[in-house]
């Protein structure tokens, strides 16, 4: 058996996460939730002296900012669309008989107007497009919110449906290459506060087929994206566990967000893959919190 | 192959400039063209010259020039000959 389903064996015998019949899907317990409460009081922690306002999504936005976002031109091999019933009372029993013998039920279901978000700061830009030109001092958001990806897979680390939390800076293009310079210092002094082991590296979005290998590259060239990696599954093909990312303007023509002068914004974000960092401290410090390292405990716990 | 490839950059590339402004060795994104415009060409040319892009030439390099272009299409268009 190899270590990644193992370590996963560990977290569902030691009731940390729960089980399901679907891979990548899983409860969460209170211990999991306290690390990764505390965690994310850390993160904020970093972040408070610039931070202008705060907000949690749910995890769906509206089909047509999921539209907007272009995610379907890059990513639609990993995007989910909440579909539901909408058919009279023969569709319904139609529908049950299906049910009854084991057919195909969900092929009259109907898309709604909620797409699944799948990043956790593309519900924010609407928001902000709508609000008109920003002030000189641009926008500084905390945020949070559940995202999904259709990968399923039995390695933790790569859950279907997972909490990110995000800075995200929108302005002009020096506030945000600074923002994410920043970020990259702070994500490494957060990863030593927890010592956890972790290296800063350029890297690319899984953008979808043969053209997806195109724009990952020129993403790679033009660096991007950096993502700060831990081993948990691992040594070899360690886990992003942060993410910093310079959008340049494509997110402010998308949505048609506007600087003070106009012109449109440049937007870069950290994100925190709140799980992935859970399951790095579960892996690195055993899965009793009692026992973490005492400075990791007063850094988590106070 | 240089005057079909310059169409379709034209057609597809969605550069705020002529393409006949531009020099064979120009820079394509110096001239503003994005990733995601150098896929859809990437797509035309295939269909055009009816070859595939391996994947040693799925990189922002390929596309950077008109001349860059014209060598990747020619060393298909010639291995698909010769094959």
């Amino acid at each position: 058996m190899d270590k990644q389903i193992s370590f996963l064996d560990q977290l569902f015998d030691r009731g940390i996460l729960y089980d399901s019949a679907v891979d990548g899907l899983y409860a969460r317990s209170g211990i999991f939730e306290d690390v990764i409460a505390r965690f994310e009081d850390l993160a904020k922690s970093f972040g408070k002296d610039e931070t202008s306002e705060a907000m949690v999504f749910p995890p769906g936005l509206p089909m047509k900012d999921f539209e907007t976002s272009g995610y379907m031109k890059n990513f639609p091999q990993l995007a989910g669309t909440v579909h539901a019933f909408c058919g009279n009372d023969h569709d319904h029993a139609g529908l049950l008989q299906c049910l009854a013998s084991g057919e195909d039920w969900t092929k009259n279901q109907k898309a709604t107007d909620i797409a699944l978000t799948p990043a956790a700061c593309y519900p924010l830009y609407p928001i902000l497009a709508r609000r008109g030109p920003l002030p000189a001092t641009g926008a500084y958001v905390a945020l949070q919110s559940y995202c999904y990806r259709h990968e399923p897979s039995r390695e933790p680390t790569r859950m279907q449906m997972f909490r990110q939390r995000e800075f995200v800076r929108v302005g002009n293009s020096e506030q945000a290459i600074e923002f994410r310079e920043t970020w990259k210092k702070r994500g490494q002094e957060i990863m030593k506060l927890l010592q956890l082991p972790c290296h800063v590296e350029v890297a690319n979005d899984p953008f979808f087929g043969r053209a997806g290998k195109i724009m990952g590259s020129s993403q790679r060239e033009q660096e991007l994206k950096f993502e700060l990696v831990v081993p948990i599954n691992s040594e070899a093909s360690p886990t992003a566990c942060m993410s910093f990312n310079y959008h340049m303007d494509n997110f402010g023509k998308a949505w048609n967000i506007r600087q003070a002068d106009g012109s449109h914004a440049y937007t870069a974000c950290v994100g925190f893959g709140l799980e992935r960092i859970a399951l790095a401290l579960f892996r690195h410090h055993g899965l009793e919190t009692e026992n973490w390292p005492t400075n990791v405990r007063k850094v988590l716990w106070g | 192959m240089n005057s079909t490839v310059r169409g379709l950059i034209a057609k597809h590339g969605g550069l705020p400039v002529s393409v006949e402004t531009l020099a064979d060795d120009a820079d394509l994104y110096e001239a503003g063209l994005s990733s995601f415009a150098s896929v859809q060409l990437m797509l035309a040319l295939e269909d055009a010259f009816d070859v595939e892009f391996p994947e040693n030439l799925l990189n922002r390099k390929s596309f950077a020039s008109i001349a860059a272009i014209t060598a990747a299409v020619g060393s298909l268009v010639s291995d698909a000959q010769v094959a």
